[in-house]
């Protein structure tokens, strides 16, 4: 599937293996959380960076000191309307302080772009190439925010009261 | 009252530019139905029976002349000359055609209006009590926090998904007129030992199919920590909350299941994580927006007015309209007036565009340029001097909205019913005027006295029938429709569900229902001042069954 990332479509240098399915020799996989508990080692072992896929019922708070492990966390939106992913990759960002990509798989559409980019998600899996220019549109349709959200952009209590804005220090 | 700064407006302006190509791309083809459906919603458009149906957002029920006669204009350009107040302090516009909906924001947002977030699952357009800033027993103005909780809650990243909508009131007065107990976070103003201002939380309360009151989580949220609380409340909501059953899926259902305690505990255990993060309210912001509700300047007035007197008591219906629809002020020489959307047999809630230019008018004139929308469906003048009270009096009079009974059996709330809405099992709004019909005398509504009759045409209960002194939940049965009636619900300080009595009435005997109770009350009340609530509360349910129900046998 195509991926957005950074304002542009990316190779994926990732390979999403299901449960059951054997392991590439080498190369990045993402896994999912139960793949990881049963093969931990394992994956762990391969030294290769590794993904890990959530579900929207998966808490990545639960994830606790294991996160470290993890390169790249990609959040099911089974449907747009199923919201939790946002929760949870604010969780990742703010709380876990992850670095890494934060990707959406699923149902991932233009309008629901720019809430997701503002909680801290980096990564877009769409359904086909065009999805870009919606993604470019929906990402410049509102330029000013009421919160302080994960992408780094300036809120309006710190523009109203010029307050500094870096709450977050990490570039994303 | 609260103006937009730059931010505000380029908010709202940008997603009027928004929406406008959300249609576009909808009346292109590029937009399934079912994929702008979640993008219109988020802008208050229903799709309803007839047509599409555009709620615009009132915040915390405060509105300017200006703001009214934008309403008026919409109204008459856009609709059929009229719009519909609701029972969350909006309006809606039952005709407006799909093409004409961003020209209508566009316009809106000249006046600082919106429609942003009220519908969707998301939180909705906050509410607060009708009488903010005015009423004497207040702790302080709700519209304070009411503002910073619209501006925080206006587009959030996290808390637009929501597994279904969430509604906030605030009341600022002990005495509750907010409806806070049924809201999924009801706020109540309150001042700790020390003296320090604060909220008091309630959660997980709603009407719909199951009716639950909100619980106290707790006695005092600090100024400071107002958002952080809420973020944790919401975030645990978010991340537990059902997606897998939409009558599941309301916050009061998470807190009913998992028990109060143990969502408690995961609320606080949130909140330690983030209560002094960037989440705090910072003093400035609050100090900005206190200034923008700091009171008008009210001239130094005797405390009574003789001409007043005079009138009151030479003037039978004058005498009546101020019992019922005059309000103490907490100013002396001040009064607060309601202007009732209940005239007798007409459709509640309902306003002509005339009738909202009437409104602007004698807000500028006599009130300070300030009007309040009541989630009871009616109007509210804030800031009218005593010695002006004659000449409002007769100024709604020529409008036709001086009708004497706010509070009383003909002040219904119903919903739009099976007449507009495409949910509804059976019509409300018929009910509601001919109950209003029957009881049309006014001298015998006054002798009944303070009596809230609410209307659902469906279990969705957005006729608030759970609360209702008497309910009225229109019911379908085999294509015909029938009504049960509940008795004792209240939405106040002392919130209570009501009791189904017993079977439902057929949309011929529905009325004499409501009589047939009205009658018992009478019979069995302490006294004349033994409100029908009190009363209720006193006997129980028994006589007014036997009256329904064993008479008949």
């Amino acid at each position: 599937m195509p991926l957005i990332k950074a304002g542009a479509l990316v190779a994926d240098p990732w390979v999403g293996v299901d449960d059951g399915e054997p392991l590439p020799v080498d190369g990045p996989v993402i896994v999912s959380l139960a793949r990881f508990h049963e093969e931990r080692e394992q994956l762990l072992g391969r030294g290769e960076p590794l993904g890990l896929r959530l579900k929207s019922s998966e808490m990545p708070a639960q994830l606790g000191a294991d996160i470290k492990h993890f390169a790249l966390v990609a959040l099911e939106f089974p449907s747009f309307r199923d919201g939790r992913g946002y929760s949870h990759a604010r969780i990742l960002r703010e709380r876990l302080d992850f670095r890494g990509e934060i990707r959406a798989v699923g149902d991932v559409l233009r309008d629901q772009f720019q809430f997701m980019h503002r909680c801290g998600i980096d990564a877009f899996e769409v359904k086909d190439e065009t999805a870009l220019q919606g993604w470019l549109a929906a990402l410049a349709e509102l330029s000013v925010f009421y919160q302080v959200s994960s992408d780094g952009a300036p809120d309006v209590l710190s523009l109203r009261h010029r307050r500094n804005a870096a709450y977050f220090d990490s570039g994303i | 009252m609260y103006r937009y700064d730059e931010f505000d407006q380029k908010i709202v302006d940008e997603r009027v530019a928004q929406f406008r190509d959300q249609v576009r791309r909808r009346i292109s083809g590029e937009l399934t139905e079912d994929q702008f459906k979640p993008l219109r919603l988020m802008n208050g458009l229903y799709l309803q029976l007839h047509a599409y149906m555009l709620r615009v957002a009132i915040p915390y029920g405060t509105l300017s002349g200006r703001q009214m006669r934008m309403l008026a204009h919409v109204a008459r350009k856009y609709d059929r000359g009229y719009g519909h107040f609701t029972t969350r302090q909006n309006i809606q516009y039952n005709w407006p055609a799909l093409a004409d909906a961003p020209d209508i924001l566009l316009d809106l947002a000249t006046v600082e209006m919106h429609a942003i977030q009220t519908s969707g699952n998301c939180i909705r357009n906050v509410t607060a009590d009708h009488f903010a800033g005015v009423a004497a027993d207040e702790v302080e103005d709700p519209r304070i926090i009411g503002e910073i909780l619209r501006q925080w809650s206006t587009f959030h990243p996290e808390f637009s998904f929501l597994p279904r909508k969430f509604k906030i009131a605030i009341t600022g007065s002990p005495r509750d007129r907010a409806a806070i107990r049924v809201h999924d976070i009801g706020i109540a103003i309150v001042r700790n030992a020390a003296g320090e201002v604060g909220y008091e939380f309630w959660v997980g309360g709603g009407q719909g199919r199951t009716p639950i009151l909100a619980k106290k989580t707790r006695d005092f949220v600090a100024k400071r920590d107002l958002i952080s609380y809420s973020e944790a409340v919401l975030r645990v909501y978010n991340e537990l909350g059902r997606r897998d059953n939409i009558y599941k899926a309301r916050i009061k259902i998470q807190v009913q299941e998992m028990g109060i305690e143990k969502f408690i505990a995961m609320v606080e255990e949130e909140w330690a994580q983030i209560r002094d993060s960037y989440l705090v309210l910072p003093e400035e912001e609050v100090r900005r927006i206190e200034a923008y509700f700091a009171p008008p300047a009210y001239e130094s007035l005797p405390s009574v007015d003789p001409a007043f007197d005079a009138m009151r008591r030479d003037n039978r219906d004058f005498a009546a309209f101020v019992n019922t629809n005059v309000h103490a002020h907490k100013v002396p020489g001040y009064a607060v007036v309601s202007i009732s959307l209940k005239p007798i047999g007409a459709p509640p809630g309902d306003a002509s565009a005339d009738q909202m230019d009437a409104v602007a008018d004698i807000a500028e004139r006599f009130s300070l340029d300030e009007i309040r929308v009541t989630h009871e469906q009616n109007l509210v003048l804030p800031n009218v001097r005593q010695s002006d009270l004659a000449a409002v009096w007769q100024e709604l009079k020529r409008h036709g909205l001086a009708t004497a009974n706010i509070g009383l059996v003909s002040d219904i709330i119903a919903c739009p019913g099976l007449d507009y809405c495409d949910l509804a099992n059976a019509r409300s709004i018929p009910v509601a005027q001919r109950i209003s019909e029957r009881f049309a005398d006014l001298d015998r509504a006054h002798g009944i006295g303070e009596l809230k009759i609410k209307i659902s045409g469906c279990i969705n209960a957005c006729g608030h029938h759970h609360v209702g002194h008497i309910g009225i939940l229109g019911v379908d049965k085999k294509g015909e429709e029938f009504y049960q009636i509940t008795l004792g619900g209240s939405a106040d300080e002392n919130a209570s569900i009501g009791d189904i009595l017993g079977p439902a009435f057929a949309y011929d005997d529905v009325v004499d229902a409501v009589e047939t109770v009205v009658k018992t009350y009478l019979g069995v009340r302490a006294s004349e001042g033994e409100t029908f609530l009190a009363c209720y509360r006193r006997v129980g349910a028994a006589p007014f069954k036997e009256s329904l129900y064993d008479a008949a046998h």
